[in-house]
């Protein structure tokens, strides 16, 4: 099974690259078949393909954010929880209610609901591939030895996801570093260009967040109204079998032109979902990924001036200053290591934004007006047949 | 002969006989003339048949005039007359001896008589009356607009316009317009299916009230939701008036003509829903279910259990049908202002986009996004007017239908109770011939003899009834599918019409888009 084509452009070359060539979905877990070519000479072999579980992605992900030699990159964020509980939860409840539908009803949701699961499927088998891709495009990240062992090693990782209290310490860490990142984004940045993003940043992060929430809702009622049309269309059909008179033919030629216009309506539902849901929620993750590096940064500028306060306390006081002296140099070297690389992700991280946001909003243009069209065109050869029969 | 005149309205043909027709031969062979009502050229008004018809009648009041000649007075006069309370209206057909027999002279009593023009309607069978229409082409359109509150508080009420447009001979004038209200319309729907259900006529039903509704409208609350319940309800009126009058029998009551004509009308009180003509009218119904279930027809006519199955079926399928197209009107109502929601957000993002040419981008997404809004608003307001109301009027259609054949069962009981009661009364004549009390029994027999009379003529008219009442539905029932097939395939082509149109208001938005993001560098 191919999984959809990212949503994300990126360059890969012939030196390493990364796909997702097959999945299984089974009970509560994916196995996703992960599928490299190297012309790198790490590698054993020139091509292979190992199993991989979401929790061995999410451990990838957190050893790249522990590790302090990647704090000056934009750590690719981490693909999300395959869920399927939704889905399943509606499969479930389709099944309680067969007895109070139709059969041709009943398949016809039923073959929606399994359209629905395979579509959550291939996204989630998507956003695990992008994610693996960017690793692989990053100059620095590509050569992690973690990702290399994640590539090829072809026994189980023995990676178990975290138990309940690693899961709190998470909890607590997380809520340290947030009121951390306040106190360290006040501090004023001599930078102009990191002062600008910042500031950008923050408020970017807020808004794509409220649109995707947003483009979430407008596409769940979009296939609302679909699922209506469906079953108008039954109805109608039904009306028209039973009908005697000569309203019989339209009803039936307007059940067949519903069914076929709800399939579409799902479809731009569908699309949407795609190209503007998902890409919205990519760069909710993107930017927070952004914001985690700009922290890290001041972090580091907050440390570094806490260094020389100390440096210069020492040498008043002439006790400890070589100590002082090598913090003071060490996060120097921190600070401005973080401080050129930082950058650079940056750029690179609007570079990636804006091609992307182009790909997908032409994507998602194109697509609409395809099938706009084509269900103008149902419609008005459904018109067609109609008045020329009466 | 005749005593005392009835107005000649076609439309008053189910009431015009209250009396057992003893004299019935004479009846209408003595009539004269014409009024076709309310044709001020007619010389003189009908001479109705059928004497004390309002005096002692059990059933519907008539409009009891005195018939002058003059029809214009009628309507004066008739506004006083015409029950504002009548309890005993409405249940006609639970009284049992009840005298609402076969309105016009069957067609057996008559040959009916094709004179056009002024034809007395009385001397025609009602099949003429509805294939003809006095020369006149069906040409008539009513309009129900400006809807205006009247009053404060709690006795507030809206006012609704009604402007008739029609070459018709029968109204007074081309176009007139009056002002009524909602229990005016209420009322009228009263007075016809007190008129003309009983008799198998498929009398449209109103529009149904709404305390919710109306109170908000009554309070002041000046939002969306009371704007839109006031546009409901004047469409709503507006289609139950052009379907009452697209009934050729129902167009010429005149209580319809005096509804779409007079400037006056009497306020219909018996239509509010607290009011003792309200409770009686909630008994009698349940009376009637109850009835109903006791009623065990023996169905001779295979049409008649055909007809019945398949309304059935209709009314189920609306009703589904209905349910689903009022969820959808709901989901795009939600995807409307979901989208409007979206919208913002974009631009809100476009607005934080330092990039120029994708911050541009993300606004004119903001602005198409914005014009898909009110794209779906349009479309649920399609969805609703043309295709919702649609089905709602035809789930309450068949209600009326469905009620027809259940008058036909109840012509039928009563029928068959009569025929009981004769033999029950024949077997006590029997019985008498052996009784042993010779002076009583001469005037026992007397009495039985002429109470088996009454019975005899009672069956006969009994039968007759049944007879007219199944040949009414059956015709009614052809007429009402041609308007239903006629309706539901108008409102199909008008409904697929507004989606093209969508659709092709959404090619042209994002082909103005496609460009900008191209654009995109």
């Amino acid at each position: 099974m191919m999984p959809r084509a990212v949503n994300v452009d990126l360059q890969t070359d012939a030196t390493l690259q990364v796909d997702i060539s097959d999945a299984l979905s089974e009970r509560d877990k994916v196995k996703f078949t992960v599928h490299t070519k190297s012309t790198l000479p790490n590698f054993k072999q020139n091509e292979f393909s190992v199993v991989r579980q979401h929790e061995e992605f999410i451990w990838l992900h957190d050893s790249f954010v522990e590790n302090e030699e990647y704090a000056g990159y934009i750590i690719p964020p981490a693909p999300p929880r395959p869920d399927f509980d939704a889905s399943r939860e509606k499969l479930q409840k389709l099944g309680e209610g067969e007895g109070s539908m139709t059969k041709e009803e009943f398949t016809k949701m039923k073959q929606e609901l399994e359209a629905e699961y395979l579509a959550i499927f291939k996204k989630t088998v998507a956003m695990h591939e992008v994610f693996l891709c960017r690793v692989a495009a990053h100059p620095v990240l590509r050569k992690d030895l973690n990702f290399h062992v994640f590539l090829e090693y072809n026994q189980d990782l023995s990676v178990r996801g975290k138990n309940k209290r690693e899961k709190m310490e998470d909890f607590f860490k997380n809520v340290v570093k947030s009121a951390d990142g306040v106190l360290v984004a006040g501090v004023k940045d001599v930078d102009d260009f990191f002062e600008h993003e910042k500031t950008f940043l923050l408020e970017y992060h807020n808004r794509v967040k409220d649109a995707s929430a947003k483009s979430d809702r407008m596409i769940r009622s979009h296939k609302s109204a679909a699922d209506d049309i469906n079953r108008i269309a039954s109805t109608l059909y039904t009306l028209g079998t039973q009908d005697s008179t000569d309203v019989c033919k339209f009803f039936l030629k307007v059940s067949e032109l519903f069914e076929k216009t709800r399939k579409i309506e799902a479809r731009v539902a569908a699309d949407e979902d795609l190209k503007l849901a998902d890409l919205l929620k990519y760069y909710l993750r993107e930017s927070q990924a952004a914001k985690d590096l700009l922290y890290r940064r001041g972090r580091a500028l907050v440390d570094y001036e806490n260094a020389n306060k100390a440096l210069d306390k020492a040498r008043a006081k002439n006790k400890d200053v070589l100590q002082a002296e090598t913090s003071q140099q060490v996060c120097c070297q921190k600070f401005e290591k973080i401080s050129e690389s930082a950058k650079q992700e940056l750029i690179d991280f609007k570079t990636r934004r804006v091609a992307a946001f182009r790909k997908n909003l032409v994507e998602l243009a194109e697509l609409e007006l395809k099938h706009a069209k084509g269900n103008l065109q149902l419609l008005q050869s459904c018109l067609g047949v109609l008045k020329g029969d009466t | 002969m005749a005593a005392e005149m009835e107005p000649p309205p076609l439309g008053n043909a189910g009431e015009t006989d209250f009396r057992e027709l003893e004299d019935g031969e004479d009846l209408f062979v003595s009539t004269v003339t014409t009024l076709e009502y309310p044709e001020p050229s007619s010389p003189e008004p009908a001479s109705l048949p059928a004497e004390d018809i309002s005096i002692n009648s059990n059933g519907p009041k008539q409009k009891d005039v005195s018939f002058d000649d003059d029809p214009e007075d009628l309507f004066a006069e008739a506004t006083e007359e015409v029950s504002l309370d009548s309890p005993e209206r409405e249940p006609i057909l639970s009284d049992g001896p009840s005298p609402a027999i076969t309105p016009v002279t069957p067609t057996t009593m008559l040959t009916p008589r094709m004179d056009l023009g002024a034809a007395d309607m009385f001397e025609r069978s009602l099949d003429e009356i509805e294939e003809d229409n006095n020369g006149d082409t069906f040409d008539i359109h009513i309009a129900v607009s400006d809807p205006e509150k009247v009053g404060d508080g709690m006795n507030a009420y809206m006012g609704y316009k009604v402007t008739t447009k029609t070459s018709m001979t029968i109204f007074n004038k081309n176009e007139t317009t009056v002002r009524r209200r909602f229990s005016d319309f209420l009322g009228l729907h009263s007075k016809l299916a007190s008129k003309y259900l009983h008799i198998g006529y498929i009398v449209p039903p109103a529009p149904e009230k709404s305390i919710v509704g109306m109170t908000k409208v009554k309070v002041g609350k000046e939002d969306l939701s009371s704007a839109e319940f006031v546009e409901k309800r004047r469409s709503a009126l507006e289609r139950y008036l052009m379907r009452t009058v697209k009934h050729p029998v129902l167009l010429k009551d005149p209580d319809v003509i005096m509804f779409l004509e007079s400037s006056e009308l009497p306020r219909a009180v018996s239509t509010q829903a607290l009011s003792g003509a309200g409770i009686l009218r909630m008994v009698n119904k349940a009376a009637d279910a109850v009835n109903k279930m006791t009623i065990k027809m023996n169905e001779s006519d295979a049409w008649f259990e055909e007809k019945h199955q398949q309304f059935e079926n209709l009314d189920l399928q609306l009703r589904k049908l209905h349910a689903s197209v009022e969820s959808l009107v709901c989901h795009r109502k939600e995807l409307s202002v979901n989208t409007a929601s979206f919208a913002k957000s974009a631009a809100m993002l476009g607005n934080s986009e330092d990039h120029t040419a994708l911050s541009r981008a993300l606004s004119q997404l903001a602005e198409v996004e914005e014009k898909i809004d009110r794209l779906h608003q349009d479309q649920a307001y399609a969805d609703f007017y043309l295709f919702s109301e649609l089905l709602g009027d035809y789930v309450r259609l068949i209600t009326a239908v469905k009620s027809v054949f259940d008058q036909r069962m109840k012509t039928w009981s009563k029928w068959q109770d009569t025929q009981l009661l004769l033999q029950k009364k024949r077997e006590s004549e029997a019985k008498l011939q052996f009784a042993n009390k010779p002076d009583k029994l001469q005037q026992a027999k007397d009495e039985i003899k002429e109470e088996i009379e009454e019975l005899e003529g009672k069956v006969e008219q009994g039968e007759k009834d049944f007879e007219l009442i199944s040949k009414t539905i059956r015709k009614e029932v052809s007429r009402f599918e041609k308007e239903r097939v006629k309706d539901f395939k108008a409102v199909i082509i008008k409904y697929l019409e507004s989606l093209v149109q969508t659709q092709q208001q959404l090619i042209k938005y994002w082909e103005a888009f496609l460009p900008e993001a191209k654009a995109i560098a």
